[in-house]
């Protein structure tokens, strides 16, 4: 039987800490015994990445999905992999990058196990071109509340989509079989351009992200006037296999262990609006103003902070909420105002994220839908930062875009309704997987995901 | 469930009509909380804070009506409170308190049993019946309104501030009892505070007011402190004042 333990965990903002029982079951008849027994709610947690409070449940229990660990073979003609629901995108790349395979979709992080980037629906640098992490799932097998299934886009579709960003709560995602992208090398082909302000981010992203399977933006939210919004953009390509000799072999060229780790939680208040401010213009400053056909590893292009454990720990014991919209094309100019909005308001954030998404796929509650998003680091603190926040979600509502459950840590249930209008299709999804309510979050019960108010 | 920034989504406040329980509860509906159960004596007192809570967006405001002068009505008033709340609590407030006329108190046994009654004994009977269901539930924090009157107590309010010692005390051994519960504790000193309970005083040093005191609780929500002081300068006043000589600290104004 798998060992359990009462412990506390928060998720990677440090906020909102919860205390439940932990558990790490090795097999899926384990786990139909914890969901047959678990007396106040259950979810599953992977690594911790998601930053408000979706992988745990106050008095419950949190299934780690840590030893569901089953690896392969990757298929070398069709991509193909089957992987337990444990497996990091860490390990994933240390296998696949050698045999010329990358994961189709990565976030920011290779610190994500392959049962949170479904659950979340992970987007990366290149869902203008091919979309989320689920557009590359095959099918999974998954262990619900009554019983494991096996689903894909084509058997139990609706269950599928529904787990699909459905942040845990349809089961536990035992296994998934995923297409790999074939490349040729490990390294990126990387053209950088800075830009003045927002506007001219934004005209540079609308003209020429189609040209790249990878875009992304950071912007300075720090600054005002004719400099709002300032901005490098980074673009790029897998490189052909020529670029790559005379360079590093793959082995080398693969995800490093962090460099730099930090050991404690700095004293809240470090990351302030003088030491943010200055941060954000240095390293405005440090990029090239325009540089075209740069060559960088893997890991530096797409993991960057992977080369710092625990950043977090920076923020303080007081932790850091992430805020993360996105509204429609033509509704861009509510990036704008809620830079304008944090500017104003003294609100120190750290370099933002502006990403172009692509079409989204068939999941009700998946994050990405076609249009502008941008992500914000803020730390908590400053006794405006709520209220702010209370209305970019009002903001962001009224432009018919959405906030992500994977960063969220603060919104309220009634944002929620407006901006996920297909939740009703999740709720009875999880009525019938989980008709007692087994599968509960901290996440679930804050913003009443399963519709019942007292979840 | 409560957010990022430690505010509660479902509240039990026992002592619903009393100022500081008041202004807290309004900062907090204004914020996060959107079902409340109110706890208290004065039935009509209690109905027109349901309305008002109502009208400022609060989905569920339910109403118990019991009274602290009577011991033996603390676990009913848990039970009922929880049932009408019908889920668990994020936040549960203890505001009750009398702070009574000493003088009128002095030579009075019957007063001065009920002092201690209302400032501790239904208090600390009600926080032991809301333990076990806070710990059955595995989260949740309690807030209990203490003084600083209960640092040391004075000619001009003994009886009161040796029941609010009777309960601080009992509410730092309760947040011992549930470490590693999930459950916290969270204990307020108010210095002295213009209320309707202080109305007929002379506004003693230090003087704050109910709102303030409610925004100290509600930043306090978001902190690990087990002892909040409102405002904050009276902890330092009186972590000096506690060890006057006795001679001098009786003579010390109001």
């Amino acid at each position: 039987m798998a060992e359990e333990q009462r412990a506390t965990v928060a998720g990677w903002g440090n906020t909102a800490r919860a205390n439940q029982h932990i558990v790490t079951p090795t097999s899926a008849q384990e786990i139909e015994e914890l969901l047959h027994h678990a007396k106040h709610g259950v979810i599953p947690r992977g690594l911790g990445r998601s930053y408000g409070d979706p992988a745990q449940v106050a008095g419950g229990t949190v299934l780690s999905n840590a030893a569901l660990q089953e690896f392969g073979p990757i298929d070398r003609t069709t991509g193909l992999v089957t992987l337990g629901s444990g497996v990091s995108i860490d390990n994933l790349l240390s296998v696949a990058i050698p045999h010329g395979f990358f994961v189709p979709v990565t976030p920011g992080t290779r610190q994500v196990t392959i049962g949170g980037a479904i659950a979340s629906d992970i987007h990366g640098k290149n869902h203008h071109v091919d979309g989320s992490f689920m557009n590359h799932v095959q099918s999974l097998d998954l262990v619900t509340p009554t019983g494991l299934v096996h689903v894909s886009p084509t058997k139990d579709p609706d269950l599928f989509w529904a787990t699909a960003g459905g942040m845990g709560l349809t089961g536990v995602i035992l296994r998934a079989t995923i297409k790999l992208l074939k490349i040729d090398s490990a390294y990126v082909t990387v053209d950088t351009t800075r830009h003045q302000n927002l506007d001219e981010v934004m005209a540079a992203m609308i003209e020429g992200d189609h040209r790249y399977r990878y875009s992304v933006a950071w912007v300075d939210c720090m600054t005002s006037g004719a400099r709002l919004g300032r901005g490098v953009l980074t673009r790029g390509d897998h490189a052909p296999a020529d670029v790559a000799q005379g360079r590093a072999s793959a082995e080398d060229a693969i995800p490093t262990k962090p460099r730099l780790s930090i050991p404690f939680d700095a004293p809240s208040g470090l990351l302030n609006r003088l030491s943010i401010t200055a941060f954000n213009e240095a390293w405005f400053r440090r990029a090239p103003k325009n540089k075209v056909g740069g060559i960088e590893r893997i890991s530096t292009f797409f993991h960057p902070l992977d080369g710092v454990a625990n950043w977090n720990r920076l923020y303080g014991q007081r932790g850091f909420v992430q805020y993360q919209f996105v509204v429609p094309d033509d509704q861009a100019d509510t990036i704008r105002l809620a830079i304008e909005r944090l500017s104003s308001s003294k609100v120190p954030s750290f370099l933002a994220v502006l990403k172009r998404f692509g079409p989204a796929n068939l999941s009700p509650m998946s994050f990405p839908t076609p249009g502008w998003t941008l992500a914000l680091d803020l730390p908590v603190g400053p006794p405006a930062l709520p209220a702010v926040l209370d209305e970019l979600d009002q903001l962001v509502g009224q432009a018919g875009g959405r906030v992500y459950f994977a960063k969220d840590s603060r919104m309220s249930p009634a944002s929620v309704a407006q901006m996920y209008p297909r939740i009703e299709a999740f709720r009875s999804v999880l009525n019938r997987v989980d008709p007692d309510g087994v599968m509960v979050s901290d996440l679930a019960r804050r913003l009443n995901l399963r519709g019942t108010s007292n979840a | 469930m409560r957010d990022a920034f430690g505010q509660p989504q479902s509240a039990i406040v026992f002592g619903g009509t009393s100022d500081i329980a008041q202004a807290t509860v309004r900062q907090l509906v204004a914020k996060r909380l959107d079902r409340v159960v109110l706890v208290g004596r004065n039935a009509t007192a209690l109905g027109e804070l349901q309305q008002a809570l109502t009208n400022s967006g609060c989905s569920t405001v339910e109403i118990v009506v019991s009274d602290a002068a009577d011991p033996h009505s603390a676990p009913r008033a848990v039970d009922d409170a929880f049932a009408a709340l019908g889920q668990p609590a994020d936040l549960v407030l203890m505001a009750v308190g009398l702070l009574g006329d000493q003088r009128a108190n002095d030579d009075s046994a019957e007063r001065t049993a009920e002092m201690f009654t209302v400032n501790t004994t239904w208090p600390a009977a009600v926080l032991a019946g809301v333990r076990g269901r806070m710990v059955a539930q595995g989260y949740g924090q309690l807030v209990v309104l203490s003084s600083v009157a209960a640092i040391r107590t004075r000619r001009a309010n003994y009886a009161y501030g040796a029941g609010k010692m009777g309960l601080d005390g009992y509410a730092r051994g309760l947040a011992a009892s549930l470490a590693g519960t999930g459950v916290t504790v969270q204990i307020v000193r108010p210095g002295f505070v213009t209320t309707k309970m202080t109305a007929h005083l002379d506004k003693g040093p230090f003087a704050t007011t109910a709102d303030a005191v409610a925004t100290v609780i509600v930043k306090g929500l978001a902190t690990k402190s087990t002892v909040l002081y409102a405002p904050g300068m009276v902890k330092f006043v009186f972590a000096i004042l506690r060890h006057l000589p006795e001679a001098l600290w009786r003579r010390l104004p109001g």
